[in-house]
């Protein structure tokens, strides 16, 4: 029972102890709400990353104790070509996998809320999303493959050359990229559908009553209303998109030679296939920097999460 | 309210020639989504010995479920062999089952830890209250890259390794976003519900489990399906945890492991097509019955 809350001596309380405030009925059942949460929070987020660091400056393969090293991993992370190849191999991914998905999701946001309001649509464009990165990637590792594939076979009947996709040199990053463009593009149009429809109509009446054509309309209206939209989805997907793993491991398995060796998979193997455990994780937390660097520089170029509409 | 949208300003003009070229476009891109799924379907559909014989042809010329049935471990090796099958078997019906599993303790356990966690940030008074709701928020931020390695030495030196636990450990106790999105829909709800019930005499948790909860089955039923696709599609941390074990992997986990099994040098295309699509059909169901709210559930991702 809890009526003690209106009897007098509670009210006349002036500034009850730290130690009540900390032990009182309600703080008590507060902790006992979080703890649960507070668990995984310390457990599974907030420790690791300070062990990260720990780990990064020892030699560790997971069966002896670790060995303090300081900075070696990262001397040996400077002078590690894969690694860097990693690195570029990486950046490329994420150049040829944001501006599509992003630039295409963006298109077909606009020709869904030209034509059809429909569910059913939505819900067809956005089935790639549902699916599992695995799932999506053996499919095009079949469409791609360079002897049976249909896509391929396709190709040749129009009377193009056989094209090598996941097993070539040039063509692995931009293969992959491109598999999950055909993954996210639906997702990220119904972020932008959205978005477009929390734009109040009375703006294209006016601009059409101007003579404002449609791609005017599209960029001095649509264009910087969806900004928080396109901030978000921007964040989101650039940061997914440098962590990239699974479509690797399914289809190329970082080759062909060290073509699309991510540097998520390069993590992966240094850690488990070459028990360098101390090493992945110096490369993890080299990753990490980048990350917020990529973070902080793209919140300043979008000008952060404001639309003109509120300005 | 206020009309929103481009659409319907457009409407007026009727059927002219951009609106057929935007209907023209839609279709493509629909196309473009449903056609791999096709080609998927048919590969899973023709016998393993004709597959080079019709490659381009749009439907298979000898339907058969053969490797729907060899997939699903119906048929014995010897008869798997001598259909040109590769005789690796895929345990299937156990990784489904590992997914549905997994799926489902996670979003139970993540569901309901972050939504308790939730109800103390929106409506209890303690100290340490907002300190502790930042760094939830903070490690938003915090990229899984960075964690993975230590959290696995965790779950390693727990001993969880090629267990259920292990799997969803990181997931169970609570997701920082779970915990944020929740937060906000409880600040919304009106204060008097909750003192009427103290004044019954209900216990905080009566409050929440009675109350609270029951208020919020909009918000909830949207957090638990994006977290159940998540979960259902997760590969990365299932497949560094448990992947080593034949019992424990889950269904994206299987699929991979079944595709690196190349024992005539190319995949067993015919019996991965067949995994794949089995893979789809749930996604398929999913959208039939629950369509409207998944689609509304996934745009509301986006606006936060």
């Amino acid at each position: 029972m809890s009526t003690q809350v209106y009897t007098p001596s509670r009210t006349k309380t002036v500034s009850p102890s730290l130690w009540q405030r900390l032990f009182n009925q309600e703080a008590i059942t507060a902790y006992i709400f979080i703890l649960p949460s507070l668990i995984g929070f310390l457990a599974f987020f907030a420790i690791p990353a300070v062990r990260a660091f720990q780990i990064s400056f020892t030699e560790w393969n997971l069966l002896r104790a670790p060995k303090y090293i300081g900075l070696e991993n990262y001397q040996e992370l400077i002078g590690d070509p894969v690694f860097w190849n990693s690195l570029k191999v990486t950046l490329q991914y994420v150049v040829w996998n944001i501006p599509l998905q992003t630039v295409l999701a963006l298109f077909m946001a606009v020709v869904m809320d030209r034509v059809t309001k429909s569910m059913a649509v939505r819900g067809i464009l956005v089935m790639p999303y549902l699916m599992s990165n695995v799932i999506v990637a053996l499919i095009w590792l079949w469409l791609l493959d360079p002897n049976l594939g249909f896509v391929n076979l396709l190709i040749q009947k129009l009377g193009l050359g056989k094209q090598p996709f996941f097993v070539s040199l040039e063509q692995a990053i931009p293969t992959i990229a491109g598999v999950n463009v055909w993954r996210h593009m639906g997702f990220n149009a119904l972020l932008f559908y959205a978005g477009i429809q929390s734009i109040p109509k009375s703006f294209y009446e006016a601009a059409t009553i101007d003579g404002a054509g449609e791609w005017a309309m599209f960029r001095r209206i649509t264009l910087p209303l969806l900004r928080p939209v396109t901030v978000f989805v921007l964040v989101t997907s650039l940061v997914g998109s440098f962590q990239i793993f699974d479509t690797v491991a399914v289809t190329t398995q970082g080759g062909p030679v060290d073509a699309s060796r991510v540097v998520v998979y390069y993590i992966v193997q240094n850690a488990f296939a070459f028990s360098k455990f101390g090493y992945a994780t110096a490369m993890s937390v080299v990753l990490f920097f980048i990350l917020v660097l990529v973070t902080l520089l793209q919140m300043r170029i979008l000008r952060g999460n404001t639309s003109d509409l509120s300005s | 309210m206020v009309e929103t949208g481009m659409a319907g300003s457009n409407a007026v003009r009727g059927w002219d020639i951009g609106r057929i070229l935007t209907w023209v476009l839609l279709i493509f891109l629909i196309i473009v989504t449903i056609f791999p799924l096709w080609v998927v379907l048919k590969t899973a559909l023709t016998p393993t010995r004709e597959l080079f014989s019709s490659p381009l042809s749009l439907f298979p010329e000898n339907p058969t479920l053969f490797n729907f049935r060899r997939v699903l471990g119906l048929v014995s090796v010897e008869e798997n062999v001598a259909a040109g099958g590769s005789g690796q078997s895929i345990n299937f019906m156990r990784s489904v089952w590992n997914s549905v599993v997994f799926t489902t303790l996670v979003v139970v356990f993540q569901t309901f830890f972050s939504a308790l966690a939730a109800y103390a940030f929106a409506r209890l008074k303690f100290i340490g209250r907002e300190i502790i709701f930042f760094l939830y928020l903070a490690a938003l931020m915090l990229p899984g890259a960075v964690l993975f390695l230590p959290n696995f030495v965790l779950i390693k030196n727990l001993g969880w390794l090629n267990t259920y636990v292990g799997m969803i450990a990181p997931f169970a106790l609570m997701s920082p976003f779970a915990v944020f999105f929740l937060r906000q829909f409880f600040l919304s709800i009106p204060k008097e519900l909750e003192e009427a019930a103290k004044l019954d005499g209900t216990s905080p948790f009566g409050t929440f489990w009675r109350i609270i909860l029951p208020t919020s089955m909009t918000p909830i039923a949207t957090l638990v399906i994006l977290t159940g696709i998540g979960a259902w599609n997760e590969f990365f941390w299932p497949y560094l945890v448990a992947g080593s074990s034949d019992t424990m992997r889950t269904l994206p986990v299987a699929l991979q492991y079944f595709r690196t099994q190349t024992p005539q040098g190319s995949p067993d295309w015919t019996g991965l097509m067949a995994g794949t699509f089995l893979s789809i059909i749930p996604i398929f169901l999913l959208l039939i019955i629950l369509g409207r709210k998944v689609i509304n559930s996934l745009q509301f991702s986006g606006l936060k």
